[in-house]
C-alpha cells in the first residue's frame, strides 16, 4: 500500500518543480516519476545518466571517484597514486571503509594516500618527471607492493601528460604492473563513467596477464565481483558461498589482490553484486573466456535464499544439497531476528537515495522487517538499473534520478517517512528535521549488511536509529504545549 | 560505426549492448536468423535500429561486432 495515490504523487512532483525556471523544470521533470509496475522499460517514465543542471545541488561524484574510490582503491596490495593536486586523494582517503586483512604500509596500502601533489610548475612544465620519480620512491619505500596504478585527476587530462609512457617505462624497469588510468574527473556526468574507465583499464592491463599459465582449478570456482567489503560485506558473503561448497578464487575488489584479479579468468562463474560498477568486466569475461555472470542480492533473508538457490542451480547436485543445508541452518537465526525486530519496525516507511545498487537491493531487507520503501532513486544509475527497480518497488511510489538537494528535502517533508537511507551529506539535514537517517553508503560506520550475519546487524541498526529517544525531544521545552508534554510522557 | 555486443538474454531472446553509451536494450527482431546467414537489421525495443553485416551464426554468444545505426539516435 502506497502512502499517496498515483494522482497525489504526480501532484507532489508538479508542486516541487514549481520553483524552477521553465527550462530547468522541463529538464528535471524527466528525472522524477511515479512508479508503475506495468511499465517494462524505464526509459518510458524516467530519464537517467544525464548531465546535472548547473546551479542545483547534485549529490554525484566524478570519474576519479568512480575509479580510484570505488573500483581500484580497495585492491589492497597495489599502490594507487592520486596523480594531480593533493586534495582529491586526501579528502577521499579511507572514507569508504573497504576493510582488508594485512599490515598497512608494509604489504597492504588500502587506507593510505599517495599523491604527486601537483604545484604550479607541474602544470606549466608537465608532471611526467615527477610521476617517474614518485614511482621510483614508492619502489624504494614500499618494496612489497605488487603493482601501481596511476589515477589521473583533472589537470592530467587538461595539460596532456603522457602517463602511459611513464607507466610503461616504470613497469619495464621494476618488472611490476604499472597501470595508467585515464579517469580525469571531468569525464562523463557522474562516477559511473569512472567505473567504466576503471573496468576497461583492468581489462587492458591486468586481466589477461596469467592467460595460458597453469592454474589448479576445481569445478566449483567462483569470483565475487562488485563487492567492496564495506564494513566486511564481502567476508559475510564469502562465508555463505564457501559453506555451500564453492571455492571463492577472487574478491573484486574489496579485500582483493592483484593476483586474484589475474586468476579470475579461470573461474567457472562470476557472481556480480554491484551490477552498475562491474558489469563491464563481467561482460568482457563472458565474451572472451566464456564465463557466465549472474547478478545476486545478499540483503535480507528472502533475497539471500533466492540468490543462493539461483547460484546453486549453476552447479551439480552436491552444491544444491549443501545450499539447502545452509538455508536450513540459518533459518532459525533469521526467524529469531525477525521475531525480535519486526514488531518494533512493522509499517515504518523508508525513503532511499543511494548510489548504484542499493536503491533496489536493500528493498527486500526492509520488507523482511515489515518496513515499506516509499521512494527510491539513484545518484548515477542508468536505464537498466531503473528497469530492474520498477519491479522491486510498490505501485505509485516515488522514483527520483540524480535528485537535487531541494527536491529531496521537499519530498521528505511531504511524504514524511519514518527514516531516510542516504549518505553523510544528507544525514544532518534530515536529522535536524527530526527524521532518523542511516547512511547507506558506509553503513553508518557499522556493517556488514550482506549475508545472514549482515542482516542481523542491519535489523539492529534500523531499530536503534528509529528507537533513539532523541526523536521525542525535537521540540524545545519552552515551545512545548501541555498536549505535547503529555505526548512526550506517553511516548 | 560503433562496437556493439550481442548476448543471450537471461530469459531468452537476444540483448544488445553499446559500450560507448552504456546502452542496453533487448533485440525485438533480427533480419536474418539462419545458421548460414545471421545479422542484418536489428530492431531494438527502445525504438532504435542497427545494421550488422550478415555472418554465419556465431557458435557462441556474446559476440562483439561493428554496427551501423539506422535512423536517428535513440535514448
Amino acid at each position: 500500500m502506497a502512502v499517496l495515490t498515483r494522482d497525489e504523487t504526480d501532484a507532489l512532483i508538479a508542486e516541487v518543480l514549481e520553483v524552477y525556471p521553465e527550462k530547468a523544470k522541463k529538464d528535471r521533470a524527466k528525472h522524477l516519476a511515479v512508479n508503475d509496475q506495468s511499465v517494462e522499460q524505464s526509459k518510458k517514465c524516467i530519464t537517467s545518466n544525464r548531465k546535472s543542471l548547473p546551479g542545483v545541488m547534485t549529490i554525484r561524484g566524478c570519474a576519479y571517484a568512480g575509479s580510484k574510490g570505488v573500483v581500484w582503491g580497495p585492491i589492497k596490495d597495489m599502490i594507487h597514486i592520486s596523480h594531480g593536486p593533493v586534495g582529491c586523494g586526501q579528502y577521499s582517503r579511507a572514507g569508504r571503509r573497504n576493510y582488508y586483512v594485512g599490515t598497512t604500509g608494509v604489504d597492504s596500502f588500502g587506507t593510505m594516500n599517495f599523491t604527486s601533489d601537483f604545484q604550479e610548475k607541474d602544470i606549466v612544465f608537465g608532471g611526467d618527471k615527477k610521476l617517474a620519480k614518485l614511482i621510483e620512491e614508492i619502489e624504494g619505500l614500499f618494496p612489497l607492493n605488487k603493482g601501481i596504478s596511476v589515477q589521473s585527476e583533472c589537470p592530467i587530462g587538461l595539460i596532456g601528460d603522457d602517463i602511459e609512457a611513464v607507466s610503461k617505462k616504470a613497469s619495464a624497469s621494476f618488472d611490476k604492473p604499472v597501470v595508467p588510468v585515464r579517469c580525469e574527473g571531468f569525464r562523463g556526468v557522474s562516477q559511473s563513467l569512472g567505473h567504466h574507465i576503471a573496468n576497461d583499464a583492468i581489462r587492458d592491463w591486468v586481466l589477461d596477464k596469467r592467460d595460458g599459465q597453469p592454474h589448479e582449478s576445481t569445478p566449483y570456482d567462483v569470483a565475487i565481483i562488485g563487492d567492496y567489503n564495506i564494513g566486511g560485506d564481502a567476508w559475510a558473503t564469502r562465508i555463505l558461498l564457501e559453506e555451500m561448497g564453492l571455492r571463492v578464487v577472487a574478491q573484486w575488489s574489496g579485500d582483493g589482490t592483484l593476483a586474484e584479479m589475474m586468476n579470475t579468468p579461470k573461474v567457472k562463474l562470476n557472481l556480480l553484486h554491484c551490477y552498475r560498477s562491474m558489469n563491464y568486466i563481467s561482460r568482457h569475461m563472458e565474451e572472451k573466456y566464456g564465463i557466465p555472470y549472474m547478478e545476486y542480492n545478499f540483503f535480507g533473508p528472502t533475497k539471500i535464499i533466492e540468490s543462493l538457490r539461483k547460484i546453486a542451480a549453476f552447479f551439480d547436485d552436491s552444491i544444491k544439497e549443501k545450499c539447502e543445508q545452509v538455508i536450513a541452518r540459518y533459518q532459525p537465526m533469521m526467524d529469531e531476528i525477525i521475531a525480535k525486530y519486526r514488531p518494533r519496525l512493522e509499517g515504518k516507511k523508508v525513503m532511499l537515495y543511494v548510489g548504484g545498487l542499493r536503491p533496489r537491493h536493500v528493498i527486500g531487507a526492509y520488507e523482511d522487517l515489515g518496513m515499506e520503501v516509499i521512494g527510491t532513486g539513484y545518484e548515477f544509475g542508468h536505464n537498466d538499473d531503473y528497469d530492474r527497480t520498477i519491479k522491486e518497488m510498490g505501485d505509485a511510489t516515488l522514483l527520483y534520478d540524480d535528485v537535487t538537494g531541494f527536491e529531496l528535502e521537499e519530498f521528505v517533508k511531504r511524504l514524511k517517512p519514518d527514516m531516510v537511507g542516504s549518505g553523510i551529506k544528507e544525514k544532518y539535514i534530515f536529522q535536524k528535521m527530526g527524521i532518523p537517517l542511516r547512511q547507506m553508503h558506509s553503513w553508518d560506520y557499522s556493517g556488514p549488511y550482506h549475508g545472514y550475519d549482515g542482516f542481523a546487524i542491519f535489523a539492529r541498526d534500523m531499530d536503534i536509529a528509529l528507537a533513539n529517544p532523541v526523536w521525542h525531544n525535537m521540540t524545545p521545552p519552552w515551545k512545548k504545549t501541555s498536549d505535547a508534554e503529555n505526548e512526550a510522557i506517553a511516548a | 560505426m560503433a562496437n556493439i555486443m550481442i548476448r543471450q538474454a537471461e530469459h531468452g531472446g537476444l540483448s544488445f549492448y553499446l559500450p560507448k553509451r552504456d546502452l542496453e536494450a533487448s533485440i525485438e527482431s533480427i533480419e536474418f536468423d539462419t545458421p548460414e546467414k545471421w545479422g542484418g537489421e536489428l530492431k531494438l525495443d527502445n525504438g532504435g535500429a542497427y545494421y550488422i553485416e550478415p555472418i554465419a551464426r556465431p557458435p557462441r554468444l556474446p559476440i562483439s561486432l561493428r554496427a551501423r545505426r539506422l535512423g536517428a539516435a535513440e535514448d
